[in-house]
């Protein structure tokens, strides 16, 4: 069984088989995208509606970029500007929305489950774009698609998660996936940003950078919100860098081959040294973004299969 | 003067600790007699319990009523048939209403809507400052005199032990019940759920249960310092119960009650966002229910309630962070609590004695007995009875409750309020 949901709208849901299918198809767009003469036309048609209640530049633009190359209508809106401060309610924007036909929603949240409630509530497919500190399940695909083409496989890797766990929904999604896929995975963080009970994911947790980054193939690297650096989460920028910031002082703890990962928008000298992120034989954070657009068309071609799969009688 | 017997009863006696058939009899409004052989003769109305329990009225302590303000929620009259309905025969209710019941004046409203729109008896603590915003005390000894039974902030900690000391020491020497919630403000401020697993795994913000035990621990230290009478409205976590101990050990005036959804629920009926399982204090872990499971048996904690707090239905259609908390429980608190006696955890009287007697006995009000000459406050009710709940049909004006489409079991079949028959018939 591959990938034969209604919506995406997390990781949590998925098994290795949808997860695989979802990247193998994601591959295929790849190439795709690469080759400027090919068009698709799988959600040819369709209408695709982009609700941002939370802003973001490059996700939506990366959305509208996959619904478009899959030739659907794309329509954008920016939630907070619009009905939300009239006092309307979420499900009450949703339905609203649904009742105008869309085909598919992509939401994004700032509240953990807004996106499930959403979902419950319209009859169009939802694709989940990140919901508070819960998942952003195309971040981890998109994650997992490149570290599957750099290193040729999903399982067996060992994987480090550095930076504020605690309030990163791309932290959840990514040790869900890549536990699901038999990796290993470690996550690096002062512990006043690790939740609660994190030691429960089967995963393990360190608090010494150098010690969890030793032979690890991959390093995926959180932003720090700078609203949690002015000593609230982390005494100050500079001694987060210091004790949390990847340069390639630290990273020569791990595997001579390690990979880094970021999923934007980046902090330069916070989280991240600035020539380590452009580093291109260590670096793979440009991929990622392209990776990104590939694995958005494969997830909303694959929910456009579900649904016209669900429209015919059996 | 007409008088009603109740026969062949299977009578629940808390402060007997008995489980044991019988029969009683009502007369002028209050229990005339009560036996176990052979009824007497002579009264006008005769009621066959066919078997069923007949136990003194519950008496739930800290039900929420929407008046003033927010009574399209829940409006005297609503809340006392759901009470007639729930077997429960007098609430004892919050002062968290908009605006709080921190006058006297405020109070009269109160016990003159009550007297008009409900049958059950309706006994309104008041707030223990000044808008409940823990800043001033209010008027303590005005509102005892109009009424109030004990004084609470409800759920609003305030973080100013000097302000609290002050409140605690006056409220002393009046002789004054305070009922505190046990939590540490900072650490639960913005909490949706209880920290662990589940919450990290659904990205909720969460509290530590440890904040209940730093509640706890400031509250009995200002407790030991003022001599004050304090009921814990609510322990809902295995680390708060050393702390109530010693402090019940060493003499001091303090009690503690637990609502009843802590009890039969925990963190992960929440499921996937359920915002009817969003309460204050959120729901707790397997081991934390357990634990207070076990400490209401022993007797450590005393109250059983249902922390009844009506919410309508659009304050509850939102994300989970934003959703308001809180779940009616007047109709459901017997059904819930009957869980327990089921799966063998409290016998009957124990149930009692948590849910009437002891409820009563710490307020000072005359209830939760079936002692000779107590007010006819009753509930008849089929312990075993299944049914499967439908919100839709409670008598609540708002239907947020974490048992909808739950199995239950234990129906009420009547309820009598100073001898008056105000739910069932036959």
């Amino acid at each position: 069984m591959g990938f034969t949901d209604r919506h995406l709208l997390g990781i949590e849901p998925l098994g290795p088989a949808a997860i695989t299918e979802i990247l193998d198809r994601a591959d295929r767009y790849v190439a795709l995208n690469r080759d400027p003469g090919r068009h698709a036309d799988a959600l040819a048609g369709a209408t695709l509606i982009n609700m941002f209640f939370e802003s973001s530049t490059r996700t939506q633009a990366s959305f509208e970029l996959a619904g478009k190359r899959l030739g659907a209508d794309v329509m954008n809106m920016a939630m907070q500007a619009s009905s939300l401060s009239k006092g309307e309610t979420l499900i009450d924007t949703a339905t609203t929305l649904n009742a105008m036909g869309p085909d598919l929603l992509v939401v994004r949240h700032p509240h953990s489950g807004a996106v499930n409630l959403l979902a419950e509530k319209v009859t169009c497919a939802v694709l989940n774009a990140g919901d508070g500190r819960h998942e952003h399940p195309t971040q981890a695909l998109l994650d997992a698609l490149t570290i599957r083409r750099a290193k040729g496989r999903l399982h067996r890797l060992s994987v480090a998660i550095c930076g504020d766990i605690a309030h990163s929904r791309v932290a959840r999604s990514n040790i869900l996936l890549l536990n699901r896929m038999e990796s290993r995975v470690r996550l690096i963080a002062p512990p006043t940003l690790l939740p609660k009970g994190i030691e429960g994911f089967g995963v393990e947790v360190f608090e010494d950078m150098e010690e969890g980054l030793r032979d690890v193939d991959v390093v995926m690297m959180l932003r720090l919100q700078r609203e949690r650096m002015d000593g609230g989460f982390v005494p100050s920028e500079r001694e987060y860098y210091h004790r949390y910031g990847l340069d390639h002082d630290k990273l020569a703890f791990a595997k001579p081959d390690a990979i880094v990962m970021h999923p934007g928008p980046m902090n330069r000298g916070v989280e991240i040294d600035g020539t380590l992120a452009d580093d291109i034989n260590r670096s793979v954070i440009r991929e990622q973004v392209e990776m990104g657009v590939a694995v958005r068309m494969a997830a909303m071609d694959l929910l456009a299969r579900n649904w016209r799969a669900a429209e015919v009688p059996a | 003067m007409t008088a009603t017997l109740i026969e062949n009863a299977r009578l629940i006696d808390p402060e007997a600790g008995t489980d044991a058939p019988g029969w009683l009899l009502i007369r002028a409004g209050r229990i005339a007699a009560v036996g176990r052989e052979e009824a007497p003769p002579g009264a006008e109305e005769r009621i066959d319990a066919r078997g069923h329990c007949l136990a003194p009225g519950i008496v739930d302590w800290g039900v929420k009523i929407g008046e003033p303000g927010e009574r399209h929620k829940e409006s005297f009259r609503s809340a006392g048939r759901a009470a007639a309905a729930g077997g429960v025969t007098t609430l004892v209710t919050r002062p968290d209403t908009a605006p709080p019941l921190d006058n006297p004046e405020a109070l009269e409203f109160v016990r003159r809507r009550a007297a008009e729109a409900a049958e059950v008896r309706i006994h309104p603590m008041a707030a223990l400052t000044k808008g409940c915003a823990g800043a001033e005390m209010t008027e303590i000894g005005f509102l005892m005199d109009a009424g109030a039974v004990a004084f609470t902030d409800a759920f609003r900690v305030t973080g100013d032990a000097r302000v609290l000391s002050r409140a605690l020491a006056y409220a002393r020497g009046l002789g004054a019940l305070v009922v505190a919630h046990p939590q540490e403000p900072g650490l639960s401020r913005g909490a949706a759920a209880t920290s662990g697993k589940f919450a990290t795994l659904k990205g909720l913000p969460a509290v530590s249960p440890m904040a209940e035990r730093m509640g706890i621990d400031r509250d009995i230290a200002l407790v030991e310092m003022t001599g004050a009478a304090v009921h814990f409205d609510q322990i809902t976590t295995a680390r708060a119960l050393p702390p109530l101990e010693r402090a019940k050990r060493n003499g001091f005036d303090v009690t503690a009650g637990v609502c009843v959804h802590h009890l039969t629920l925990n963190e992960l009926d929440v499921a996937d966002y359920r915002t009817f399982f969003k309460l204050t204090p959120p729901l707790r872990a397997e081991e934390d229910r357990a634990a207070v499971v076990e400490a209401l048996r022993s007797g450590l904690i005393d109250v059983l309630c249902s922390m009844h707090t009506p919410q309508d239905e659009e304050s509850k259609r939102l994300p989970f962070e934003e959703a308001a908390a809180g779940a009616v429980g007047l109709e459901t608190l017997l059904p819930a609590a009957l869980r327990l006696y089921h799966a063998g955890a409290l016998d009957l009287p124990a149930l009692f004695r948590a849910m009437a007697l002891n409820p009563a006995r710490r307020l000072g009000l005359e209830a939760g007995t079936l002692r000779e000459g107590a007010p006819a406050d009753l509930v008849l009710f089929d312990p075993d009875a299944p049914f499967v709940l439908d919100r839709w049909k409670m008598q609540s004006k708002s239907k947020n409750t974490p048992f909808d489409g739950a199995r239950l079991q234990g129906r009420v079949r009547g309820t009598w309020v100073g001898g008056r028959r105000v739910h069932g018939d036959a």
